[in-house]
């Protein structure tokens, strides 16, 4: 176990476009502020760009409390509204045994063991027909 | 060997950058008095939920953290305490799903399954200190040679 404080993450959590999918990777001790201005920066990002998945990388999360817990459902709901799909990845086992004791077993919430897993998870479910777009015709 | 050093402190918690401190805090004295990472992960999230109430429903106070022991077992005792509203109902604010704001309602009782003891002391219009405790589990005692 380190002994050096890590950084806590402030401000905006950098969210990369990797083609029809948004990825984050969250890192270390996050402010409550900086995780809902991450719900904010992901609405706003998936109704830009039209994403069809939001894959979060939370293998260098500590801790998932009540509060982040709440957020990530959050956000899994609103990506849903705006047509994408979710994933939560490379949840440490620590995490998972403290949060179902916690009571937050998140059943809304898709997860993946690795960002790999969760990326192949995402582009299997990814042909669906949007809800209100063009219907894609079978040739 | 474990040491009180870096274990013990008082620890304002003001804002939500004070909650990352606690959090880091606790975590270190966990690791410190030998704590595994599943009791270090389940400390740290019950002192998350502790300091937001303490910061949220207490208007915030601050958390002093104390080294126990009890025979070879080392523990950490962590106290949250704020001079805010009080709660006039302790048993409505125990319960699973209870919620005052904003919250999944997990908070107060999902932080006392973390821990391995739990105590709270509220005056309505006083404030409200919630002491707990946590131990190093003994790591297994080796088999004896036969």
């Amino acid at each position: 176990m380190s002994e050096a404080y890590s950084r806590p993450t402030t401000g905006h959590v950098p969210v990369l476009r990797l083609g029809d999918v948004l990825l984050v990777t969250l890192q270390g001790d996050l402010h409550d502020s900086t995780a809902q201005q991450l719900q904010q920066d992901l609405s706003e990002t998936i109704s830009r760009t039209g994403v069809r998945g939001v894959l979060i990388d939370i293998s260098g999360v500590e801790i998932v409390d009540s509060f982040l817990g709440r957020v990530l459902a959050e956000i899994a709901a609103q990506s849903r509204l705006l047509a994408a799909r979710t994933v939560v990845a490379g949840m440490r086992p620590a995490v998972a045994i403290t949060l179902v004791e916690l009571g937050l077993t998140l059943p809304g919430l898709s997860t993946a063991l690795s960002t790999e897993a969760g990326m192949e998870l995402l582009a299997r479910q990814a042909p669906v027909t949007r809800p209100g777009g063009p219907r894609q015709e079978s040739p | 060997m474990h040491t009180a050093a870096g274990v013990e402190a008082c620890l304002p918690i003001r804002s939500d950058m004070d909650l990352v401190w606690v959090r880091q805090h606790v975590r270190q004295a966990a690791a410190r008095l030998g704590f595994g990472l599943v009791e270090q992960t389940k400390l740290v999230t019950a002192a998350s939920e502790l300091a937001r109430n303490t910061l949220v429903h207490g208007g915030g106070g601050q958390m002093e953290a104390r080294h126990v022991s009890s025979g070879a077992t080392q523990g950490l005792r962590l106290a949250f305490s704020d001079e805010g509203p009080g709660i006039a109902d302790l048993d409505q604010a125990l319960s699973d799903g209870y919620t005052s704001g904003g919250g999944l309602g997990m908070g107060l009782s999902g932080a006392r399954r973390l821990v391995h003891e739990f105590d709270i002391e509220s005056t309505p219009g006083a404030g409200t200190t919630v002491r707990v405790t946590c131990w190093a589990a003994q790591p297994p005692r080796p088999r004896e040679e036969v």
